[in-house]
């Protein structure tokens, strides 16, 4: 279980959060000047990297607040989390982030 | 005579105390401070059970949680499986068996309590040895907020094994005054018979504390068994030692080979003395003080075979000094004895090749082939592993960020450099949260030869099987994993058959995959797997370490979340009236809602017919508290609304109700239920039981992250309001009666408005909605106020024979009307449009959440399943929900086509006869035709029909 | 080292030898009619079907780690057929089906129990999509019934169906057809068998590229260096979107880690598989008398092959709310895979807009009992270019036209 950092409360266990998936993926303009094919890909495709993604996720137990992260996929580790009055970094990690992947990839 | 291989002056047990215990039926005594074990073997016991596969006699490999041997089932106090007879700290009335391969669960529930700690520090350190004491006394005196966790009941670790003198007196007097000096430290913590078993995320060690194992059947029944401490360390420390591994030799399985640490062990730290006459073959310096000791407390060491052509002159002459036969470069090839060992079996050893081989009596064969640092902890926490060439060993590459190893966990072997160890990882562990360490004096060690601890200077040979001299057979005697019986043959035969990964010949072999977790094992398979190649070790590695480092009880993960804790019990303000008057739940989510309420000798259907009767012909009321209440607040409310509902919410008037639905992004619907407006900037809306915080969540989702410039403010005020729906043609006259300031005529308070009111003297919001189709009236108060009101109905309906009805009940009369519940009559796959409710979806605003996907080529199919209602041809026939739907009377082979199923089924009061609702392919199409539901291998017929089956003009609303 | 050196073998080691050689270990060829990219359960499967049903053999299976390491290695091996949806049921029984002669078929032991599957029912609404799944499996020709709780009690006896618990057991479904298998058994019997065709089963070979010209597909680059290919299959469970990506797909998933654990060696006490949504657990007893477990997936993507501990801790929470005889059962190891989700939790099988390049993945929780099912639809998929019946309803296509076979919303039994 990881400590995850809201913008507003500080670091909290992971489990007073939902994971919201991609971040940054908006409500298209205009749904209705799509076809189908493209409002498919608004409805159902995320992207699914293996490395850092930008995401979303939501304090639901704590502040109910919505906030974007950068986090590691492959270690999980969250590399900076938003504000997402500015979606500037709030908190950075120090640490090095592929250095860290590296690591586990050995460990394994 | 008791205990016979006891020795006194030696060990820490306590002599003056006598407990006794029953082992495979025969009864034993031992002494507080023995482990199960080391009692057994103070008893001459060695044989404790026999192996998995070839059901050979096994005894006591080791002397802690890398046993791979000896397995005990607990039968008494309470049985508990498989557990290493070298963990379980002996107490009075103990009763074990041998196990051989499986442990028996109880069949009687569990008595004991388990219950979970957190708990945070600046740095954690993991085992009380000779680094682990050095670190945390380390941290501690530079004011640093420590836990220390360690598995034994005594700190020493190491130290509790050996004779070493640390100032000049026995290490364990060191030890002892440390934790007495963490003692009186405020913020530091030690948590004794403690194992950290995880290594999680951001510092998260989980451990095991076992509080009361102990003390047997006299463990207080307040305390719990076992905790799972959550420990949130900034910084950790692993100071988790060393495991022994042993050498692969003929028949290197039979009771009485031990590893040499371990003997030196049994002396140590419980007085016990392994055997009489024993034989240490070893690949490394380690051994000898193991040899020494044991023969200085009456062992008869009749040889140390030591694999190395050279040993260093001081073991040489220490052996000599005290006439012990010295074979170095010899190694030992197998075993003799009926049973426990009773002869070692000796051969010179070079360049690969053995030479002659003799027998040596013993009854006891101490072996070394090394020691691995146990690193499973830190491999846990991602740390990388190298592969040290010198050692034979795979130890930790470099430390993490957070995560240090100290000591022998890190490869370092030497008493003095695992206390510098210990002090240097404390204070950089401080170092990187900002502390300082202070420099704290460590104690002196005493360089002599006699008491050097581990390799000094010597190197090892790194040797992992000793070529079977046996003709024709190549390591089929020669056990790696004990506990699975398998040997060096099925390793070889594993990369015969073309495996080439160490973890395809774990699959293969089952190699580490018992309960030890290949601690003794898995360095050893590497090294036969990579001799068998021609690769290297250090690039084929190991397999991967798993959590946990040792098994933990199911129950002490549950903890306290079992039962009434398991899932939080959601109750409404009515509920204790509920239960006074005989009601029976039904779990909707976390809620218990009323199902119905049994009259005496009622069954359900008749109470249900009962309750329903009076909500069509008089009046009824229930409680709809468990219905989601979200206030939604602030100028831009109503355009918020409208993009979430299908249909248009920010025209509807102060005063007024209306009906909507909520659609996914998939044009599915997701939930539905009504909207208030309650004042120009103020909305209410109701969602379904069950959906209340999902509805909440969604809402705050497209109003946080897609809309943050709408001015609106989301609250969830389910809990504030009781909540009671009076149904019925008499509920307008219950209703006048408690409330009579207010006007409750049609015309004056209308179908589908709300009025402010005072209900029995309560300030109360009514509103004018039905799910029954009735005239009705719900009736929303604080929750505090909750009983009084319903009860102040009750009192007042009474002439009207007011009946309660539970949700069957509500379900009946919202079918009759076709009012569909999500989640029953839609499973994620139904739009507004398949449940008939086109009227709810508007065609005026230029978008809504889902509006996009109603347009999709699935969507626009003319024969999607819509909601309609069913009759069965025979009126008594009450179809099984979820029962499914085909064309034709008789039942076709399978795979039968399928037309849709029925999703809701009752027996209606009203209509005098049974009647379902159904999504059925093209439905609204095959209204008056016939179809048939199989059942039982046969069909029912059923008439298609407009769902709404009762009071289709809807004139009883109004009363 | 035999038996019959001392006493008769304990109980509870009843696992067959594995045979004395089971594969070669070849270096790539520059080419290959056919390459499969991962050599898991699904990969291996289908190469050994392209030799079987089509007389494909020249075909190499690519396999970053070692053979059936992935998914393959960290299943719970539930294998049911119970599924709602016609579109599920269709591809699912055809598996089972092959499971059931899968021993014979392949000569080689695979472990397959038939010891039942039990999908517990908690609520009212629990009641009804367990029986609507029931009546939907029947007329699908899936044995498939539903058992009131004393019934439940017969199955599986120490599954706790006291009314006094938090969430009752009311009633279950039952696939008596349904079982286990042994992962590793059936993974090296397929790579053995596809090795006897000659197929190449090649390890610690990442393929790190796509060769794709003109819009089709003409070979995989790799670790150990370029490979021609006439056709390429992906096969890479929860990598399925990394490799999609090489070809400049996107696909509908999201990679989650899902964990498991084993307990120690226990009597036997669980005869059967038991499967629980509202109480979120599925529990069976493996061959060797271990207990097997799985929950849910961990919310969020993660490629790491670990996941959090409290999902570990709600699970042994929910298995003793079922199973109160667990109390001291000891966790022995845990471990995580990575699973492709997908929207519908159905998964996604056929062609690409690449040419010559398919597409298996996004079997979520589920890919393991489909393995012998897919494995035979996917080459059909291959050899002819064009979907196999059973397969037709999983094209990528259907999250355009809005075809989903949504398995959650309804049957909500994903495992």
């Amino acid at each position: 279980m990881q400590l995850i950092a809201c913008p507003w409360c500080g670091k909290r266990e992971e489990t007073e959060f939902h994971y919201g998936g991609q971040a940054h993926v908006a409500y298209p303009e205009d749904p209705y000047a799509l076809d189908d094919e493209q409002w498919a890909q608004y409805v159902f495709f995320r992207d699914n990297p293996r490395g850092p993604f930008t995401e979303r996720w939501v304090h639901a137990a704590g502040c109910r607040r919505w906030f974007n992260a950068l986090r590691d996929t492959v270690t999980h580790e969250f590399l900076a989390v938003h504000d997402s009055r500015t979606d500037q970094p709030a908190t950075a990690s120090t640490a090095l982030a592929s250095q860290r992947r590296k690591g586990q990839e050995a460990g394994r | 005579m008791n205990n016979p291989f006891r020795v006194r002056g030696h060990g820490h047990v306590d002599p003056d105390t006598t407990l006794s215990f029953t082992f495979d039926g025969r009864t034993y005594t031992g002494h507080p401070g023995d482990t199960l074990a080391s009692a057994l073997l103070a008893n001459g016991v060695h044989h404790v059970a026999d192996s998995i596969k070839y059901g050979r006699p096994r005894g006591v490999l080791a002397a802690g949680a890398e046993e791979p041997n000896a397995l005990v089932q607990i039968e008494a106090p309470f049985p508990e499986p498989m557990l290493t007879a070298t963990t379980v700290e002996l107490y009075e009335g103990l009763v074990a068996r041998g196990l051989s391969g499986q442990g028996r669960l109880s069949d009687r529930p569990d008595p004991a309590r388990y219950d979970t700690l957190h708990a945070h520090c600046d740095l954690l350190v993991v085992g009380a040895g000779p680094a682990g004491l050095a670190a945390t006394l380390t941290a501690a005196r530079s004011g640093a907020r420590v836990i220390l966790v360690d598995e034994l009941p005594q700190p020493g670790g190491s130290l509790l094994g050996s004779q070493e003198l640390l100032d000049g007196a026995p290490a364990t007097t060191w030890a002892g005054d440390v934790i007495a000096e963490l003692g009186t430290c405020a913020d530091v913590q030690v948590l004794r018979r403690t194992t950290a078993f995880g290594h999680y995320d951001d510092g998260l060690v989980l451990a095991l504390e076992k509080r009361t194992d102990h003390l047997g059947a006299a463990a207080p029944a307040h305390v719990s068994r076992q905790r799972i401490w959550r420990i949130r360390a900034r910084q950790v420390v692993h100071a988790t030692g060393a495991h022994e591994r042993p050498v692969a030799f003929d028949d290197n399985d039979r009771p009485g080979i031990m590893l040499a640490g371990s003997a030196r062990t049994y002396l140590n730290r419980f007085g016990v003395l392994p055997g009489r006459r024993g034989v240490v073959f070893t690949t490394n310096d380690s051994a000898y003080p193991a040899a020494l000791e044991l023969a200085e407390a009456g062992v008869r060491i009749a040889a140390v075979v030591d694999a190395r052509e050279e040993v260093p002159e001081h073991w040489r002459t220490a052996c000599e000094e005290r006439g012990i036969d010295l074979r170095a470069g010899h190694v030992v090839t197998g075993t003799s004895g009926t049973g426990r060992v009773s002869r070692a079996h000796v051969a010179a050893f070079a360049q690969g090749r053995l030479g002659d081989r003799r027998g040596v009596d013993c009854d006891l064969l101490l072996v070394s082939g090394g020691w691995n640092p146990a690193v499973a902890l830190f491999s846990q926490a991602r740390g990388a592993l190298r592969y040290d060439a010198e050692a034979g060993a795979f130890v930790p590459a470099q430390p993490l960020d957070t995560v240090r190893t100290a000591g022998s966990a890190g490869g370092t072997f030497t008493l003095s450099g695992c206390l510098a160890d210990g002090a240097d990882a404390a204070r950089r562990a401080l170092a990187a949260i900002g502390g300082t360490g202070r420099a704290v004096s460590l104690p002196a060690t005493v360089p002599l030869p006699a008491t050097v601890p581990l390799s000094d200077g010597a190197p090892a040979q790194v040797l992992w099987r000793v070529p079977s001299p046996r003709d024709g057979q190549d390591g089929t005697h020669q056990f790696v994993d004990l506990q699975r019986d398998a040997l060096v043959s099925d390793v070889l035969r594993a990369t015969g058959a073309g495996l080439r990964s160490v973890e395809h010949v774990k699959r293969y072999t089952t190699i580490g995959t018992a309960h030890d977790q290949g601690r003794t094992s898995g360095v050893m398979t590497s090294g036969i797997v990579a001799e068998a190649l021609g690769v290297d070790i250090a690039d084929l590695g190991t397999t991967r370490f798993r959590p946990p480092v040792v098994p933990v009880a199911f129950a002490a993960l549950a903890g306290r979340n079992r039962g009434e804790l398991f899932d939080p019990v959601r109750v409404t303000a009515l509920h204790p009236w509920h239960v006074e008057h005989g009601a029976l739940f039904e779990n909707v989510g976390q809620w218990k809602r009323p199902w119905y309420y049994p009259g005496a000798g009622e069954t359900m259907e008749e109470a249900v017919l009962r309750e329903s009767r009076a909500a069509r012909t008089g009046v009824a009321l229930m409680d709809g508290s468990t219905l989601g209440k979200i206030d939604v607040q602030g100028p831009d409310a109503g355009v918020l609304l409208d993009r979430l509902y299908t249909n248009v919410m920010s025209t509807l008037e102060v005063g007024r109700i209306r009906y909507g639905v909520m659609c996914g992004v998939d044009g599915m619907v997701v939930d539905d239920g009504t909207v208030i407006r309650v004042a120009e900037q103020e909305f209410l809306l109701t969602t379904t039981t069950g959906n209340a915080a999902k509805v909440l969540e969604w809402m705050e989702e497209w109003l946080q992250t897609e809309w943050p410039g709408l001015r609106v403010h989301l609250t969830s005020v389910t809990e504030h309001w009781a909540t009671i729906p009076l149904v019925g043609p008499r509920s307008r006259d219950v209703l006048a009666l408690v409330a009579p300031g207010l006007d409750v005529g049609n015309d004056a308070f209308p179908f589908m408005s709300w009025r402010d009111a005072t209900v029995a003297g309560v300030a109360a919001r009514v509103c004018r909605i039905s799910f029954s189709g009735e005239l009705a009236y719900e009736i929303n108060v604080p929750a505090w106020y909750g009983i009084g009101v319903w009860e102040a109905l009750l009192a007042a309906g009474d002439a009207f024979g007011i009946t309660p009805y539970g949700t069957e009940t509500m379900h009946v009369l919202r079918a009759e009307k076709a009012y569909p519940v999500i989640g029953q009559d839609t499973d994620g796959t139904v739009t507004p449009q398949d449940l008939g409710m086109s009227w709810v979806v508007s065609g005026k605003k230029p978008d809504f959440v889902g509006k996009r996907s109603f347009t999709r080529a699935e969507n626009r199919r003319d024969d999607r399943k819509r909601l309609v209602g069913l009759l069965p041809a025979d009126e008594r026939v009450l179809l099984p929900e979820g029962a499914q739907i085909i064309a034709t009377s008789g039942i076709p082979e399978p795979p039968v086509p399928m037309l849709g199923h029925v999703t809701s089924s009752y027996r209606s009061a009203a209509l005098g006869r049974t009647f379902a609702l159904a999504l059925v392919r093209s439905g609204t199409e095959r209204i008056g035709d016939t179809l048939y539901v199989p059942l039982d291998g046969r069909t029912v017929p059923v008439t298609v029909t407009d769902p709404v089956l009762f009071d289709q003009e809807g004139t009883r609303r109004d009363g | 080292m035999h038996a019959s050196d001392s006493s008769p073998a304990a109980p509870g080691d009843v696992l067959p030898d594995h045979p004395d050689f089971l594969w070669r270990n070849p270096d790539p060829k520059p080419s290959y009619d056919v390459v499969i990219v991962g050599g898991g359960g699904h990969g291996l499967a289908t190469a050994y079907y392209l030799a079987k049903n089509h007389g494909i053999t020249d075909v190499a299976v690519l396999e970053k780690g070692w053979l059936a390491g992935g998914n393959m290695a960290r299943n719970t091996t539930i294998i049911r057929s119970n599924y709602l949806w016609d579109e599920s049921s269709g591809i699912y029984e055809h598996a089972l089906k092959l499971w059931e002669t899968l021993e014979e078929d392949l000569d080689h032991p695979i472990l397959f129990s038939q010891r039942g599957v039990l999908n517990l029912a908690h609520s009212p609404q629990d009641i009804r999509d367990s029986k609507r799944r029931v009546y939907a499996n029947q007329l699908n020709g899936i044995d498939a019934e539903w058992l009131e709780p004393d019934e439940v009690a017969k199955v599986c006896p120490i599954v706790n169906i006291s009314p006094d618990v938090r969430h009752p057991v009311l009633g279950a479904t039952y696939q008596p057809r349904a079982g286990i298998a042994k992962h590793d058994y059936v993974a090296w019997g397929f790579a053995r068998r596809a090795d006897d065709y000659g197929i190449d089963l090649i390890q610690d070979c990442e393929v790190t590229g796509l060769d794709i010209q003109d819009g089709r597909v003409r070979g995989v680059r790799t670790t150990r260096g370029p490979i021609a290919a006439g056709k390429v299959a992906l096969a890479g469970a929860g990598h399925s979107s990394i490799l999609a990506s090489m070809a400049g797909l996107r696909l509908p998933l999201q990679s989650h880690p899902l964990q498991a654990l084993v307990s120690e060696l226990l009597e036997p006490v669980h005869p059967t598989v038991v499967m629980s949504n509202a109480v979120h657990v599925y529990v069976s007893q493996a061959h060797k008398g271990e207990l097997v477990m799985g929950a849910g997936i961990d919310s969020y993507n993660g490629y790491g092959q670990r996941g959090a501990f409290h999902i570990l801790e709600r699970q042994m929470a929910a298995a003793l709310e079922l199973f109160p005889v667990f109390a001291r059962a000891h966790m022995l190891r845990t471990w995580a895979g990575i699973v492709d989700v997908t929207p519908d939790a159905s998964p996604i099988v056929g062609l690409t807009p690449v040419e010559d390049l398919y597409l298996n993945c996004g079997w979520g929780t589920g890919g393991f009992k489909a393995t012998p099912g897919v494995g035979w639809c996917y080459a059909h998929t291959i050899a002819t270019g064009e979907p196999h019946p059973y397969n037709a309803p999983f094209a990528l296509s259907r999250f355009t036209t809005g075809a989903l076979v949504d398995e959650h919303g309804a049957a909500a039994v994903a495992h």
